[in-house]
């Protein structure tokens, strides 16, 4: 199984954040230029789980999020990392608005 | 032969009740329901709050400032910081203190100074690597990482999985095989450094446990000073074998603490949840779950209490504490089971802690030796030695 996260982006609009599921998971934001500019997770305290987190993208447009993609993961929290590890391993740092995240209590990542 | 808890005891007991009831469990009902870590700011101020009951740091030696608890009575309180939400593998979310790596106490006064010394006094991060691929349950025979000696190097190559906190330590103790024809007495404990070249973190590995990443390591030519030793060299594997004994007392303790809170929802619950115009207290089938839970309950405690005892006297526990995390990890699974059964529809559902342990509490029976290489280790005791 590969680690990264390689689903396919969704243009993120009403119509596209009211198809989805209700389920646990984690999602990328990317920039109109294709940059990715957050990584989040829906957990077990969201309502409707990723459609209330990226409901919550398309109400605050901070960031100019043009794009989603997205994985149902019940291990949220841990892929969650494993994402934010993997970006600093490619970008040599986190995604711009992820500063919900403690770099120092990231864990490192060497994926070869 | 006295089975009741000292003045002390019970003080120190209580005292941590009130801690878990009154500052751990109010937390969770703000976090994610497989969070791990507390907040910075709370978990800066219950650490103080720990420091300022005399409690941190509760698996410290006295001799490098620990407070110097028997380990019966640790054991209790382990019993007690196990009575929450994340209890299980995050007692108390690490407020009293982590728990380290114990074999360093046997190191040399340079590598204390080193290694020791900094990780007491919460500067450095370690982990302990001894699975491979090949195996855990085996190290004498799974381990196939090799150090050969290069001058005054040892170059290691080789890989460890389902590692805890490699990705975020600063160094780790590991073991790998220095004379392949001696199978245990060819394997060496080193101490390695994290930014060292040839330390890679490759993946992790996502399981029951949403909040935790063990990791896949791969060593390409890691080279380790000779002085990066730990213990002599081909003895590696006693290190190895003595903090799994060890491992094992606190570990059912967790375990116990867990189903008790289990045990308790389950009386609550059933006095208040009425099917049919009666309360499922009132029902057999419901009595009878609640009674197999306090069996299996007080049968864990005893033995984890047992095999305490028996290691704080300082005789042989090995089969005693093999004993305790066999059972108390097998019984606990079924007290959450049947806790969650009466639950209902709630108790499989994120809003309560049941689910999560019911998660949880299945590596218990895999983790620290499953619960096959238990009964193998008491096997040995019972049948190769004499019998009382």
């Amino acid at each position: 199984m590969g680690i990264r996260l390689e689903k396919p982006w969704i243009d993120l609009n009403e119509a596209a954040v009211r198809n989805l599921p209700g389920q646990l998971g984690v999602y990328q934001l990317a920039e109109p230029n294709g940059t990715i500019f957050y990584i989040g997770y829906a957990g077990g305290r969201t309502l409707f789980g990723l459609r209330s987190e990226l409901e919550r993208w398309l109400k605050d447009r901070s960031g100019n999020p043009a794009r989603f993609r997205y994985e149902i993961n019940m291990q949220y929290i841990s892929r969650h990392q494993e994402l934010l590890m993997l970006h600093v391993a490619d970008f040599g740092a986190l995604p711009l608005a992820n500063n919900d995240v403690d770099p120092q209590k990231l864990g490192r990542l060497h994926p070869g | 032969m006295d089975l009741r808890m000292s003045d002390e005891q019970n003080l120190i007991i209580d005292q941590i009740r009130r801690f878990v009831r009154e500052e751990i469990v109010p937390l969770e009902a703000h976090l994610d329901p497989d969070a791990s870590e507390l907040p910075q700011e709370d978990h800066a101020r219950l650490v103080a709050m720990v420091k300022a009951m005399g409690f941190y740091g509760l698996d410290i030696p006295a001799e490098f400032g620990g407070p110097g608890i028997d380990l019966v009575t640790r054991t209790l309180i382990a019993v007690e910081m196990s009575q929450h939400r994340a209890g299980l593998y995050a007692p108390c979310y690490g407020v009293f203190g982590a728990v380290g790596l114990a074999q360093l106490y046997e190191a040399n006064e340079d590598q204390k100074q080193r290694y020791l010394a900094p990780m007491l006094r919460g500067e450095k991060r370690g982990f302990f690597g001894l699975t491979e691929p090949s195996g855990g349950s085996d190290p004498a025979r799974a381990i196939q990482t090799t150090a050969v000696r290069d001058g005054k190097d040892w170059v290691i190559n080789g890989s460890k999985t389902f590692i805890s906190n490699a990705d975020k330590a600063d160094f780790g103790i590991i073991f790998a095989r220095t004379d392949a024809s001696k199978g245990r007495g060819g394997i060496t404990c080193f101490i390695v450094d994290t930014d060292m070249p040839g330390f890679y973190v490759r993946r992790i590995i996502h399981t029951l446990r949403s909040g935790h990443c063990p990791v896949e390591m791969q060593f390409e030519n890691l080279r380790v000073p000779h002085e990066n030793v730990l213990g002599e060299v081909n003895k590696g594997f006693a290190i190895a074998n003595d903090r799994l004994s060890r491992q094992r007392i606190p570990y059912a303790a967790g375990c116990i603490g867990v189903a008790v809170k289990a045990q308790e929802m389950a009386i609550e619950y059933s006095k208040i949840r009425h099917t049919f115009g009666a309360p499922l207290a009132t029902r057999q089938a419901v009595q009878w779950m609640i009674v197999d839970n306090e069996i299996d309950i007080r049968t864990s405690l005893w033995l984890t209490l047992a095999a305490a005892e028996k290691a704080e006297r300082g005789e042989p526990f090995r089969t005693e504490a093999a004993m305790a995390k066999l059972v108390a990890s097998e019984a606990s699974g079924r007290v959450v089971d049947r806790a969650m059964q009466i639950h209902g529809g709630n108790g499989v559902a994120k809003d309560l802690p049941l689910e999560r342990w019911f998660r949880e509490i299945r590596i218990r029976r895999v983790g620290e030796g499953p619960s096959e290489i238990q009964r193998l280790i008491m096997a040995r005791d019972l049948i190769g030695g004499s019998y009382h």
